[in-house]
């Protein structure tokens, strides 16, 4: 990770107030100090769980340097309770995705584009799912399920993970059709398209930056959730899960490596999504 | 009017009595009120006026992209009034363009012949082909916004005109553009439409570009056609006081008939002064008559003119040096003020200076009374 915008030292020869360079030069390189502060504000944290997932650690607990190691990456499938939770969250977090980012598609075109009755509470619902605190969501999710009587378990898990990401997809999805223009869909009409053609070929590639972005928001959300699972999870043990109870043990080092690889992964798609949403314009 | 057009075969496009309101936030706004029009094959025709005045709402009609709410629209004398865009045989061109970002100045243009399923060689002919008509062969692989804004204007019309409609509507296209490229896109559209040989309904609020490329115009005011008649007709003979008004500079003369004689009606605005008019039967001695005169058409001179001419008296208020042509003001003696151009063919000294005494005259033809 570098920063050559920030890290780059200001131009002497081009001051932008000629009077004042000391000053300038002062603002300038505590810009760029600010800069790398927040990066390793942002990536420390990662650095060590990616770091420690090459600990040749021997003890219970990997909070102490003992030299480097890849045994951890062969030996990753090791611990059955961890895979299996591992497993889980990845198939959990797959599902919630696709579910979430095709219902929050919808729901943002359709609160982008049209004005219906209701329109204002939807809107008011996505935020307040948003904002709600998911200890409040986890325990009233927990109670419906008991009421209605759905047993709890991988089911539950995927309806929760929908629940609260359904929104963050529409969301995203329903700002950027606010930023299109209407006569897009229009002029293809105008063209002899059909609805379903329209949608295919002009308003779902205008929107596809939003709704990868939404998939990506909704798979992030649902594989490290933690607060709502512990309510809705019943027998099943997602990743986050496993973790939590095993810390009080100490957590073996195939953990760092499985959260490095999924923070790899995630890390990969984003950038393809943002270098993809360049090309597109 | 539309009559005469009728016995020349079924017209383009006619639109009956045709009404659109809106409703919303508890009141109806009314952006057509009733407009009849019948548009020729071929032709040229602009719909004028100004901003919100229900031209965009009356060509999306004609698109489909609004239903009336009363009237119909008849697309060569078949009624389309609940028929989709999609199943329209007319095209448009958006005043935004509204090309598809993501696609290729080729894929664009081959959006519609796609769409109906014309095989691939011909598609590719014909693509080629309308690129070639707008000058933009060698740029099928850029993106829209790699091109410059009439280059965009061109993929936009290239993409409407492909697909051969029987009508292409344009809805403001030049707005975007600069002076002199919009002057350019004038000339190219004529020429265009020479070429393709098929009828286009502009909409523009800019009264000299309907002046210059137009067949006919259709002066829209406040959901109304104020007039529907040749560009020189509306220049010259504007039927209302708000069509005299909109399209250029013209002076408006009310004034009570004093006489009439010879089918032409005598106002004496002040002492000395006479403006003929040219009437047809309806005015009698008394009554009060509108009249416009345009101001390239009055004559400025010191002494009193001769001859049977309208002739005013006034004094010069302001002298505006045009390159060209000066622009005078000039106040008349019940306080009226009444511009005049003269072109400075013969010299490019001023006939007239500020303060100075003039008399002003035209020939009574130039006078033309108007309606309501
Ligand atoms: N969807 C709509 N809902 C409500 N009112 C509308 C709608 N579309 C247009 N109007 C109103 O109808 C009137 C005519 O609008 P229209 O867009 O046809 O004007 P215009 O002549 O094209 O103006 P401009 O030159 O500014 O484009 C305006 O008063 C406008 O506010
Ligand atoms: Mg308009």
């Amino acid at each position: 990770m570098t920063a050559p915008a920030i890290d780059r030292p200001a131009p002497a020869s081009a001051p932008v107030s000629p009077a004042r360079p000391g000053r300038r030069r002062l603002g300038d390189r505590l810009l760029t100090a600010y800069g790398w502060i927040v990066i390793a504000w942002l990536l420390l944290p990662i650095a060590v769980m990616v770091l420690f997932g090459f600990n040749d650690t021997r003890s219970r607990t990997n909070f102490t340097w003992e030299g480097f190691t890849l045994q951890w990456y062969g030996r990753l499938f090791e611990i059955p309770g961890l895979s299996a939770g591992f497993v889980n969250s990845l198939v959990i977090a797959v599902l919630t995705a696709v579910i979430a980012t095709a219902l929050g598609m919808m729901i943002g075109l359709a609160l982008g584009r049209y004005r219906f009755r209701g329109q204002g509470l939807t809107n008011l619902i996505m935020f307040a799912a948003i904002s709600c605190p998911e200890i409040i969501m986890g325990t009233s999710l927990l109670s419906m399920f008991l009421m209605t009587g759905i047993p709890l378990g991988r089911v539950t898990l995927v309806i929760a993970h929908v629940m609260f990401s359904v929104s963050f997809v529409a969301v995203t999805v329903r700002a950027r059709v606010l930023t299109l223009d209407r006569s897009l869909e229009e002029a293809a009409q105008d063209l002899g398209a059909s609805r379903w053609e329209t949608f295919r070929l002009v308003t779902f590639p205008s929107i596809l930056p939003a709704v990868t972005a939404g998939a990506l928001l909704a798979f992030a959300l649902s594989v490290d959730d933690f607060i709502i699972s512990t309510f809705v999870n019943g027998p099943v043990e997602t990743f986050p899960l496993w973790v939590w109870s095993a810390s009080r043990l100490g957590i073996p080092p195939q953990v760092n490596v499985m959260g490095t690889l999924i923070f790899a992964v995630g890390a990969a798609l984003a950038v393809v999504n943002a270098v993809g949403a360049r090309r597109r314009g | 009017m539309a009559d005469a057009l009728r016995a020349g075969g079924t017209p383009a496009i006619e639109l009956t009595g045709v009404v659109k309101e809106y409703s919303g936030h508890g009141e109806v706004v009314r952006a057509v009120r009733g407009v009849d029009l019948a548009i020729e094959e071929g032709e040229f025709f602009s719909l004028l006026g100004p901003s919100g005045c229900g031209k965009t709402t009356t060509m999306r009609m004609i698109a489909g992209f609004e239903e009336p709410t009363r009237g119909v629209v008849r697309l060569h004398g078949q009624d389309v009034t609940d028929v989709p865009p999609a199943k329209r045989d007319v095209n448009m061109v958006f005043q935004s363009y509204a090309l598809f970002p993501h696609m290729s100045v080729y894929e664009n243009v081959a959006f519609g012949l796609r769409r109906r399923g014309v095989d691939r060689d011909e598609l590719d002919r014909r693509v080629r082909e309308m690129l070639e008509i707008v000058d933009l062969a060698g740029r099928e692989k850029r993106r829209p916004r790699e091109l410059s804004g009439g280059q965009q204007q061109r993929v936009a019309l290239a993409r409407a005109l492909v697909n051969r409609p029987r009508a292409l509507l344009l809805d403001e296209p030049l707005g975007a553009l600069d002076l002199k490229l919009r002057q350019a896109m004038q000339i190219e559209l004529k020429r265009i439409q020479r070429e393709v040989g098929i009828t286009f309904v502009y909409v523009t609020h800019d009264q000299g570009e309907a002046l210059t490329m137009s067949d006919r115009i259709a002066v829209m005011n406040d959901g109304l056609v104020e007039q529907l008649a040749p560009p020189r007709e509306v220049y010259e003979r504007p039927a209302t006081r708000f069509v005299a008004g909109f399209i250029g500079t013209s002076n408006l003369f009310s004034g009570v008939v004093d006489r009439i004689a010879d089918g032409l009606a005598v106002l004496r605005p002040g002492p000395g002064d006479r403006v003929l008019v040219p009437v047809e039967g309806k005015p009698a001695e008394g009554d009060t008559i509108d009249l416009t005169v345009r101001p390239e058409k009055i004559v400025i001179t010191a002494e009193e003119p001769g001859g049977d001419v309208s002739k005013v008296r006034g004094t010069v208020a302001e002298v505006v040096y045009l390159g060209t042509s000066y622009s005078y003001a000039v106040t008349l003696g019940n306080g009226a003020e009444v511009t005049v151009f003269q072109q400075n063919a013969h010299s490019s000294d001023s006939s007239a200076e500020r303060g100075d005494p003039v008399w002003l005259s035209w020939q009574p033809r130039h006078s033309y009374a108007m309606g309501s």
